[in-house]
């Protein structure tokens, strides 16, 4: 657990960078935290984090499957929107908790 | 009569039905279970065919040997629960009606969710070990089998048994070094998740394992399609894998009944309380077995400590009781490493698999994330255990709960 300035307010977050509350969350600190990823967040982007928050909320599990079935973008584009791992990046940045995939 | 109705007869639903038939009373109840096949498959050993450890004849026999006298047994196949209603339609039209419902429909194999993947090498150089059919079909292969690039590609999580496929790719190590083609072999294990397992202290103990061996890992690569011309598997990402032969764990989903009856989440695992195994939407239908979406593994281990919680919440719920047993997502997994030697897991919905000894503290005599070989001989037991005491429903010397006892924290 630690604490860190995003977009001039402190927040805390999980070694691995995820909000651990996701009240603390802004569109402010999406885009700052996707921006040390080096990826611009756009509309689309805000669409899915808002999608993600919103399932999180209702009590949901998330995998990419899923997401990719949401309507707002299929898998492939996750993948061009999120490179390298489209749910653990797009989760950290919805200011929602690190995706437990089950074994 | 009353009537309890058990949907699947395969390890989860044959298990309820022996331990329910012994409780209720045979004058007030009447059970009844429904499956479209008459012969039972012990999953667990279609990972050892492929290398002529088990013939076919070692995993089959017949569902009736399993079922108790007096319990009704219809074989066809399942269209759609009414949970309104109280009933179940068959195909061809015939109604049950229910007081109580156990679904116990399992996990399938959907290869048919990847594109190419059922295409024109599918049984020719793509294989699954995940179906009687698959591993029989490998096992033909591997005999004329002289050497190139072995592919293991996990399509999608979750998969039953977590572990198969490390098993696999570890027994297959021991089968060409015995061959004496190793060197002609190149082993890849490819997956979705970050290494070679979820947990992190598994994950490290596997991978390591897996180095030792001259496996290598591919991890985060997510299965878009198969290219059968090309013979890559290609990811979401674009990164792409040559194989000379392709092993696969394709999706794994609920049966198509679950869909058409509104009761499962987008990969038709039917939505259940995780702790209670009562069905989010109706309460008087429970869920037993890889059917449920619990976050823990589909195993049969899994399924027997679950359906001592189960059958508890049942009676319950039948006397008018609220639900007090509470399931944690016990899993108790041996992990075959080839050699002779075995590998054990144990854990549950809040602690991951820990280094230790089981089941007594500090006595074993399985070595929790050791490679030893007693844990193989657990895992040859498990087979006979599996079809004397798992399949009957009786006692086994081990508890449902998880217990932190013999576990190191590290
Ligand atoms: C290769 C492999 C290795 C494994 N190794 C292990 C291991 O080492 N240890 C371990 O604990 N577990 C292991 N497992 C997992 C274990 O086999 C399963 O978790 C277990 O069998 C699940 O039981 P179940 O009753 O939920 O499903 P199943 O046993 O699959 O039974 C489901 C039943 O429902 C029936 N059914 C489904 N839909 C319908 C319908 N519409 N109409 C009629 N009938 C229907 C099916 O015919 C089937 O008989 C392994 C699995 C595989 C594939």
């Amino acid at each position: 657990m630690a604490e860190k300035t995003i977009a001039g307010k402190s927040i805390a977050v999980t070694d691995e960078g995820y909000l651990t509350n996701t009240s603390q969350w802004s569109k402010e600190i999406a885009m700052e935290m996707a921006k040390e990823d080096g990826i611009d967040l756009g509309p689309k982007h805000f669409e899915i984090l808002e999608y993600l928050r919103k399932e999180v909320a209702a009590g949901e599990s998330l995998s990419i499957r899923k997401v990719g079935k949401s309507g707002i973008a299929d898998v492939k584009e996750l993948y061009q929107l999120f490179p390298g791992g489209p749910l653990k990046l797009s989760s950290k940045y919805a200011g929602i908790p690190k995706p437990t995939s089950c074994v | 009569m009353k009537k309890l109705l058990i949907l699947g007869a395969g390890t989860a639903g044959t298990m309820m039905a022996n331990k329910l038939h012994k409780a209720l009373d045979k004058e007030e109840w009447e059970i009844t279970i429904v499956d479209q096949f008459k012969t039972h498959y012990y999953q667990p050993g279609f990972l050892f065919i492929p290398f002529n450890i088990y013939t076919k004849q070692d995993v089959i026999k017949p569902k009736s040997n399993f079922f108790p006298a007096g319990i009704k047994v219809i074989y066809n196949s399942i269209h759609k629960i009414v949970g309104d209603e109280n009933k179940v339609l068959l195909q061809g039209g015939q109604v049950l009606q229910y007081d109580y419902l156990i679904i116990a429909t399992g996990a399938q194999t959907r290869p048919d969710e990847t594109p190419g993947l059922k295409d024109k090498l599918w049984y020719k150089s793509i294989f699954d070990f995940y179906t009687i059919e698959g591993a029989v079909a490998l096992q033909d292969y591997f005999k004329h089998f002289e050497g190139g690039k072995l592919v293991m590609c996990i399509a999608e999580l979750p998969y039953k048994c977590p572990v198969a496929p490390i098993e696999f790719v570890c027994l297959a190590e021991a089968f060409f070094t015995k061959k004496g083609i190793r060197d002609k072999v190149d082993i890849t294990y490819v997956t979705p998740m970050s290494g070679a397992f979820t947990k992190p202290v598994a994950s490290k103990m596997l991978g390591d394992l897996l180095a030792e061996k001259n496996i290598k890992v591919v991890a985060d690569f997510y299965l878009e399609r198969v290219d059968n011309d090309k013979k890559t598997i290609v990811a979401y990402d674009e990164r792409e894998i040559e194989f000379d032969v392709l092993t696969v764990v394709p999706t794994n989903m609920g049966d198509e009944m679950i869909l058409r009856s509104g009761l499962g989440d987008d990969l038709n695992f039917v939505h259940t309380n995780k702790h209670t195994l009562q069905s989010e939407k109706y309460k008087n239908i429970f869920v037993l077995g890889d059917a449920a979406n619990l976050p823990t593994s589909k195993a049969g281990s899994v399924a027997h400590f679950a359906s001592e919680i189960l059958f508890e919440n049942l009676m319950s719920a039948i006397e008018g009781r609220p639900l007090m047993a509470k399931f944690d997502g016990h899993a108790n997994c041996y992990i075959e490493t080839g050699y002779g030697k075995g590998a054990l897991i144990d854990f549950n919905y809040a602690t991951e698999p820990l280094p230790g000894t089981f089941p007594l503290p500090g006595i074993g005599p399985f070595g929790l994330l050791k490679n030893t070989k007693i844990n193989h001989y657990g895992k040859i037991l498990f087979r006979w255990i599996y079809w004397h005491i798992l399949l009957k429903g009786k006692e086994m010397p081990i508890e449902a709960d998880m217990t932190m006892a013999g576990k190191k924290r590290i």
